[in-house]
């Protein structure tokens, strides 16, 4: 059980991914419509896109870190005509990374028949060249990186879902892998513990400073992350919430931060700040759902994303299989569709933390050797992406520490 | 040992323990994990998730759990009580205080 190895997609630029997506992408929400039409009926098409007519870099550089995802073989770009954000030019840097990738204006075509059929044509034409030049590789651990989020926290996810996903963090680290985990506005009051788990000098003062910025954010727009679910499922402060959120970045060293759309620069455990930097326009929530987190999670190249709700959610994600463990039996019973992995059993002593945080990783191993987890199961893709102002990472991660 | 509800307490310096089932009011519960076993009865219902206070916490005491501090009492709260927006703020949350007890639904928005 310790050692898995499963078939994996070789890119052209040298990273594996676990799926064979193509992803059709639209620059506004004008062309939203036609993009979803062009995804209907293709069981490889997921489709993500930014709503907003004005431009965002934040926003472009979670689009080309997706369109370049090792979980991503093409990429198909749709535009409206009118808008900042230009098909052609998010195309061309996908192109770069050696995946084909092709895009065109809605305008330039004759309206939305025309354009579904021709982005139709164009992702036949995508999965034809994918096909031919396909290479599959043998991957493990240490090719492997993980996200994990939480959403409709309840009292047992601080108690069970969480510390199981820690633990299989730690294990996970242990054998190479990189593990992200992100919500920074859930770690108030845990400065000092954060710090003590910093890997290097280094490491400290980012995640120091990553702290001092997300609580001066949460009190210039006076919200904190914690909603009305979290609170009829028991939790009642923000400061409760976050222990228990932590809890799933289980024991290990942190060796830094990274930013949205930023690759960890090696393996082991990363802390993802997906707080929006001060800006003379302040907009912009951060984590304003779950969809978002776990959008950022999959930009800094996780391949899989462990998702933890007590009280129970129903979505999935596009580009990288989301895994749903609860630590909650009721939520386990009710939403047995929806959920993957049963944490509750470590509070009722069927499981211990090891022998759940073990059975959890070997699931996760199976959903990347090809095993559908039960969001993909259902067919759900979800993504989301606002406006934010962070200041630029690089495209290409490794060059920052 | 008996079969009844359980709650589970993080950290021995924990004054909340957070319940594993349901609870009624005058069951009484098993407190496990940081703390020595003990039985406290729960003077009102209780909900799986939520917390019970397994110590006197006195108007402004700090409520402990995880071994750090999660909130303020906003009055004092006695042994087998439960423990939530009603009698336990947050000392960062400005909104804290405003929320429906049992839905959590806020009451400080325009919708009222």
């Amino acid at each position: 059980m310790v050692n898995r190895t499963w078939e994996g997609y070789l890119r052209p630029d040298g990273r594996k991914g676990i799926r064979n997506h193509i992803l059709v992408i639209y620059t506004v929400e004008c062309a939203s419509f036609v993009a979803q039409e062009i995804g209907k009926g293709e069981a490889d098409v997921h489709v993500i896109g930014f709503p907003g007519c004005y431009d965002n870099d934040y926003a472009i550089r979670l689009m080309l870190a997706l369109g370049t995802h090792p979980n991503v073989g093409g990429v198909v770009c749709v535009g409206l005509g009118c808008e900042y954000t230009q098909p052609q030019r998010l195309a061309e840097v996908v192109r770069q990374s050696g995946r084909p990738a092709e895009a065109f204006f809605i305008q330039e075509q004759g309206g939305t028949r025309s354009s579904v059929a021709l982005g139709k044509q164009l992702v036949g034409q995508l999965r034809a060249r994918m096909r031919a030049a396909e290479v599959r590789v043998p991957m493990g651990w240490a090719d492997l990186t993980i996200g994990a989020e939480c959403g409709g926290s309840d009292g047992t996810s601080g108690l069970a879902g969480n510390p199981v996903v820690g633990r299989a963090y730690d294990l996970l680290v242990d054998r190479g892998g990189t593990a992200i985990f992100e919500e920074v506005v859930e770690m108030i009051g845990l400065r000092e513990l954060m710090l003590a788990r910093a890997a290097t000098a280094q490491a400290a003062q980012e995640l120091g400073a990553t702290y001092d910025k997300m609580l001066a954010y949460c009190k210039a727009v006076r919200q904190y992350s914690v909603a009305p679910g979290n609170f009829a499922g028991g939790l009642t402060t923000i400061e409760e919430k976050s222990m228990g959120a932590f809890a799933k970045s289980g024991s290990r060293p942190i060796q830094g931060v990274v930013r949205v759309s930023q690759r960890p620069p090696h393996a082991g455990l990363w802390l993802l700040d997906s707080v929006p930097d001060a800006h003379f326009m302040q907009f912009g929530y951060t984590n304003p759902n779950d969809t978002e987190g776990i959008m950022d999670l999959i930009a800094a190249g996780a391949q899989i994303v462990l998702f933890i709700t007590g009280r129970g959610s129903v979505i999935g994600s596009a580009v990288a299989p989301l895994i749903k463990v609860t630590g909650n039996q009721q939520t386990y019973r009710r939403m047995q569709d929806d959920m993957d992995f049963n944490a509750g059993r470590v509070l009722s002593g069927e499981r211990t933390l090891d022998e759940a945080a073990e059975e959890l990783l070997n699931l996760v191993a199976d959903v990347a050797a090809g095993q559908m987890s039960k969001p993909e199961l259902l067919g759900h893709r979800e993504f989301f992406l606002m406006y934010k102002h962070q200041d630029a990472p690089p495209l290409e991660a490794g060059c920052r520490v | 040992m008996s079969t009844g509800p359980t709650a589970f307490q993080v950290h021995a310096a924990d004054n909340v323990a957070t319940l594993l089932d349901h609870a009624d009011a005058g069951t009484a519960l098993r407190i496990i994990g940081a703390a020595q076993e003990k039985e406290i009865t729960a003077q009102e219902a209780i909900a799986l998730g939520h917390k019970i206070a397994v110590a006197p916490i006195a108007e402004g005491a700090e409520v402990t759990k995880f071994g750090v501090v999660i909130g303020i009492a906003t009055r004092a709260i006695a042994p087998g009580v439960w423990v939530h927006l009603h009698n336990c703020r947050s000392q960062l949350d400005e909104r804290s205080g405003s929320f429906d007890l049992h839905t959590g639904a806020p009451g400080d928005n325009a919708h009222g």
